[in-house]
């Protein structure tokens, strides 16, 4: 563990993501307390431009909402959704993958198909369908992220258990007499989970950037904003006032760059031998 | 002799892959009485860690019986071989494959006592420790990670888990093979010590015929998924019958130069068949120095030519 800290903080860009995503976290922790009232609320003149008015330095869009307030709350959606979303796609394709890889044959061949049928359907297609059959809410926004965002990790998984339970540890396991369900999540598992993890971090990125997207066709849950509701308003004032799409797209691109390098740097740090590539 | 503790009869291990079945272990029998040594030595590829590994139950059997203590455990489900298990243990291979890289040592003893529900925790504690003292570990040692300890630790590690259920025999696949040669000697004797402290039985297999003769009773030599001939240890080594046996004790290194240039090489020929198609009759006979035409015809049995010594070879006789 140690060791692991030590390699992960020698990489400056993976620190860098690190303190980026700080900052985003510290903006959902702190909505509710800069801004306790609803982002949704009209509070200054519409069409304020940053800087102009020090009540509100982001500005304000075509209704007069106060684009500050709808960054610090979409940090809080655009965050939740992005990692539980992760957490369904994770719980999914690892149970998935462990079972695929940890028993083969016939069981694996199923699997796999079943996999693969969702690996067919282009992501985010797929997300519209899910969303728009379910009505757009942030349950079931999560739930579309998670359906479509699982199949990769259930490959991975599969394959990691695939060497790993050839491994005469886990042939000592059976010897001894263990059920398979305490092989699998007690002493397989654990030696799975590095680039289990590296995954998941680089799919939080993708689960923003998914979410965003339905926001920004407007298939977002109405009641919540997140940064793709900004974007989506604001599509329609790109030219006359861009800056109501550009802040919340600095903040998605600043957050997944986050997210993209902190992945790389686990992957770094959990593969030593590797880095040298 | 008294009722063997481990016996395998007719047993066969057929894997069947896409160029065709691999008849991997075909047809073998053997007694292992409590406290006795068997040796099984063979070349690489001849079935003998197959052997190992289906006696052990980590696959099911094609064909023939596993009677452990009387019983018969070759078709038994994994769960009602749980409570079997603990009579039968085994030393693997590979140390480095052989340890969860994830799980103290302490941790690693434990895990049989825990899924076997033996004692409380405290009483485990005690039990793990006593494990670690009896291979030669120090209590400090059950706080670390395998990748803390070298080869020969590592094995000691396997062998105090191989102990923990306080089995009765102990199948050892090729424990020292993997080692440097410096420790290899440590590991052996180890295991000696604790055959006679504990008075287990060994399954000891081997490709290497110096370490087999210095710990076993009794050798076994395996060709091709079959026995060709067993015989108790002084025997096999001074008067090997078999033509394979022969050959292959022709190939240990002598230290005495003067015997060795009187020694006649048998020298065997070309590699192993392949097990998805063995010789027709007798599989040695392809490398076989004294085969003749009939040897194709007839698979040659183990047959007794003194007392305790079988050899499966028609054109041998005994004294």
């Amino acid at each position: 563990m140690k060791d692991f800290l030590r390699r992960f903080a020698r990489n400056k860009a993976a620190i860098g993501g690190v303190v980026i995503l700080l900052v985003v976290i510290a903006l959902a922790l702190l909505a509710p307390v800069l801004y306790p009232d609803s982002p949704w609320d009209m509070v200054a003149e519409p069409f304020l431009v940053p800087g102009a008015d020090r009540a509100h330095p982001l500005g304000s869009d075509m209704m007069g909402r106060d684009l500050a307030a709808g960054i610090f709350h979409g940090a809080r959606v655009s965050l939740v959704i992005g990692i539980v979303a992760t957490l369904v796609a994770l719980a999914v394709g690892v149970t998935i993958g462990a079972i695929a890889g940890y028993y083969g044959g016939w069981v694996d061949n199923a699997l796999m198909r079943v996999t693969e049928l969702f690996q067919t359907i282009p992501a985010f297609i797929f997300a519209i369908v899910l969303v728009s059959i379910f009505q757009p809410s942030v349950t079931s926004i999560v739930l579309a992220i998670g359906t479509v965002s699982w199949p990769p990790v259930a490959r991975l998984t599969r394959s990691e258990f695939l060497t790993l339970r050839s491994r005469e540890f886990v042939q000592a396991c059976i010897t001894i007499g263990m059920g398979d369900l305490r092989i699998i999540v007690l002493h397989v598992l654990p030696n799975a989970l590095a680039p289990i993890i590296v995954t998941g971090s680089l799919m939080v990125a993708t689960a923003i950037l998914t979410e965003a997207g339905l926001a920004f066709l407007g298939l977002g849950d109405p009641n919540v904003m997140s940064w793709g509701t900004i974007i989506g308003a604001g599509r329609d004032v790109l030219r006359t006032a861009a800056y109501v799409t550009a802040i919340p797209g600095i903040a998605i691109l600043l957050t997944v760059l986050a997210l993209n390098l902190v992945g790389e740097g686990l992957n770094d740090a959990l593969n030593p031998k590797l880095k040298n590539r | 002799m008294s009722s063997p503790i481990l016996s395998l009869s007719e047993l066969a291990m057929h894997f069947p892959t896409r160029a065709g079945l691999v008849r991997a272990v075909d047809g073998v029998s053997i007694d292992i009485a409590p406290g006795e040594t068997v040796g099984l030595v063979g070349e690489s590829g001849c079935g003998k860690s197959t052997l190992g590994k289906t006696a052990m139950r980590l696959t099911r059997p094609t064909a023939g019986s596993i009677r452990l203590d009387g019983h018969e455990i070759s078709d038994l489900s994994r769960s009602a071989l749980r409570p079997w298990r603990s009579k039968l243990q085994m030393v693997f291979q590979d140390p480095y494959a052989s340890l969860n890289p994830r799980l103290t040592v302490g941790r690693t003893l434990e895990e049989p006592l825990i899924v076997h529900g033996r004692g409380t925790a405290a009483e485990r504690r005690d039990r793990v420790r006593w494990l670690a003292d009896k291979v030669g570990l120090r209590p400090e040692a059950l706080q670390r990670h395998p990748h803390e300890f070298s080869g020969g630790q590592r094995q000691r590690i396997g062998i105090a888990r191989a102990l923990a259920l306080e089995p009765k025999l102990v199948i050892c696949d090729e424990p020292v093979s993997a080692l440097d040669v410096s420790v290899r000697a440590q590991v052996i004797n180890l295991l000696m010590d604790l055959k006679r402290d504990l008075g287990l039985a060994y399954l000891f297999i081997s490709h290497d015929l110096s370490v087999v003769e210095h710990v076993s009773d009794r050798i076994a030599v395996m060709y091709l998924g079959k026995l060709v001939e067993i015989a108790d240890r002084r025997t096999l080594w001074t008067r090997p019958l078999h033509p394979y046996t022969q050959a292959l004790m022709a190939a240990v290194p002598v230290a005495d130069p003067a015997k060795a240039a009187d020694r006649r090489p048998v020298l065997l020929e070309g590699d192993l068949p392949s097990p998805l198609d063995p010789p027709s009759g007798c599989r040695f006979r392809t490398r076989c120095p004294i085969a003749v035409p009939q040897c194709a015809e007839r698979e040659p049995p183990l047959r007794p030519l003194a007392p305790g010594h079988f050899v499966a070879c028609d054109r041998v006789a005994g004294t």
